[in-house]
């Protein structure tokens, strides 16, 4: 039993063939077969957020999911967003607001955060709270966290605004 | 902690997962949203052998309208119930918990089979399912059965459904111009389990009560009806007086769980204000 299964999945835009064992979590997989260390783990059951990746373009957790479910599918992780500039501006209005100070919490809040933008919506400050509600901190209170996403939320759309004038 | 060793197959058919099920001789588990099972098996709560994936199964996917009712496939995740205009149109009783359940991230993985297969008293779609006397469509390698929502759960995380049988599909009776419901719980954050929760499916003559479902999540070890209470207000008017006399009712016939942090009297005072907000917002047609 329990012998390593062949998977193909696209992590940050590359196919990566593996072989794992069935009880690896995505987690595990991405920071220590890939060395992928953005996503970080916490409490490993779904309760701090610390570990949420883009599963196919929306936001899971990493913890919750074994690396065999992920097999055919797209996964991005913070490393990737940062990359591909997706997320400039909420990290220059991280940075900006002190919306980090150990910065454990950081890559969670950045996914989730991209995932609150992504849907298009225009949040307010309860309804960026309640999309946070996942995602624990224990270093900034929040306040400079929701601060951060609404401005970005703002700017993004001046600038779609601009864009269309 | 990490889970146990196990292994892993994802199955190509419905037919093919249970037949997997049988040949592991029991000592396997189906595997949809993983948002429960997963950390289950970190914690070591429970130690499998093998993992059958149902998460990708076509034939339980999706939500569609058969035989004049919403067919929600086992598979359909907690998201796809919040976004979709059938589910709002034809079920707004499920509509309106759905942001109540767990977080997006978890939504976006948790399936509404997985959550009625759990049987968390503190879960939403649980007790809603009650509340709208859902059918359950259960498959086996025997065949397939339905069974009703009200015969499903039976005690804390125990179900009619027995080792091996998988839930296919949910259906509920379609809402029509007479419907009106209500859902809201109090919980210390938004996005934990509540301290008590409940939702009301309602048809309604003018101003009269004409059929009235209530169940409670977060009371006791199954989602929970009262019938007294829905007796009580059966063809009245939803008057103060009305709904006063229903929260007295409710006082008595629910017997609350207590825990560390929440004794049973609280719950009981908590289920009683929930009760007048609903009915409340149901007599505004809000
Ligand atoms: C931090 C956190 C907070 C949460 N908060 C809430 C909340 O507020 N409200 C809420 O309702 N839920 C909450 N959940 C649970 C979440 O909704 C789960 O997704 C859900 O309860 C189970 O669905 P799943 O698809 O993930 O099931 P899984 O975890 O895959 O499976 C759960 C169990 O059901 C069985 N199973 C799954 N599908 C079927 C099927 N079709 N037929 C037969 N058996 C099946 C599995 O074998 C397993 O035993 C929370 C979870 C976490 C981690
Ligand atoms: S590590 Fe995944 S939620 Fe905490
Ligand atoms: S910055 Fe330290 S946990 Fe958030």
């Amino acid at each position: 039993m329990s012998g390593k299964v062949a998977i193909s999945l696209a992590v940050n835009g590359e196919t990566i063939e593996a072989l794992v064992a069935p009880r690896t979590t995505l987690a595990d997989f991405l920071r220590q077969d890939i060395q992928l260390t953005g996503t970080h783990t916490g409490c490993e059951m779904g309760v701090c957020g610390a570990c949420l990746v883009l599963l196919d373009d929306r936001p899971v957790h990493a913890c919750l999911m074994f690396a065999v479910q992920a097999d055919g599918c797209a996964v991005e992780t913070v490393e990737g967003l940062t990359h591909r500039r997706a997320i400039d501006d909420l990290q220059k209005a991280f940075h900006e607001r002190n919306a980090l100070q150990c910065g454990f919490c950081t890559p969670g809040m950045l996914v989730s955060a991209y995932g609150i933008l992504a849907s298009g919506d225009e949040p307010d400050r309860d309804g960026i709270r309640d999309a946070l509600s996942g995602n624990y901190c224990r270093c900034t209170g929040y306040e400079s966290i929701v601060d951060a996403i609404e401005t970005t939320a703002r700017q993004r759309r001046q600038q779609m605004a601009e864009d269309k004038a | 902690m990490k889970a146990r060793a196990f292994d892993y197959m994802r199955p190509k058919c419905v037919q093919e997962a249970l037949e997997a099920f049988v040949s592991a001789d029991g000592d396997a588990s189906y595997i949809a949203g993983g948002q429960s099972l997963v950390p289950a098996l970190a914690l070591r709560l429970q130690a499998p052998g093998l993992l059958i994936d149902i998460a990708r199964l076509d034939e339980l996917r999706g939500l569609s309208i058969a035989d004049g009712h919403l067919r929600i496939g086992a598979t359909t995740r907690h998201c796809e119930i919040l976004g979709s205009d059938l589910v709002r149109e034809h079920a707004p009783l499920l509509a309106k918990a759905a942001p109540f359940v767990a977080h997006p991230a978890i939504r976006n993985k948790g399936t509404f089979g997985g959550s009625l297969a759990l049987a968390d008293p503190a879960s939403e779609f649980p007790a809603m399912t009650l509340a709208l006397d859902a059918i359950i469509e259960i498959a086996s390698v025997e065949g397939s059965r339905r069974v009703g929502a009200g015969d499903f759960f039976i005690d804390l995380y125990e179900t009619a459904l027995q080792p091996g049988e998988l839930i296919t599909a949910v259906y509920v009776s379609l809402a029509t111009a007479k419907t009106r419901t209500a859902f809201d719980e109090l919980a210390r954050r938004r996005g934990d389990y509540a301290i008590v929760g409940a939702g009301i499916d309602a048809e309604m003559q003018g101003d009269f009560v004409e059929r009235m479902r209530i169940a409670f999540l977060s009371v006791g070890s199954t989602p929970v009806r009262v019938g007294a209470v829905e007796a009580a207000l059966t063809g009245r008017q939803l008057t103060p007086q009305a709904i006063r006399q229903a929260q007295d009712v409710l006082g008595t016939e629910l017997d609350p769980v207590g825990d560390e942090h929440t004794p049973p009297e609280m719950r009981r005072h908590l289920a009683r204000v929930l009760l007048g907000r609903l009915l409340g917002r149901l007599e505004a047609n809000v």
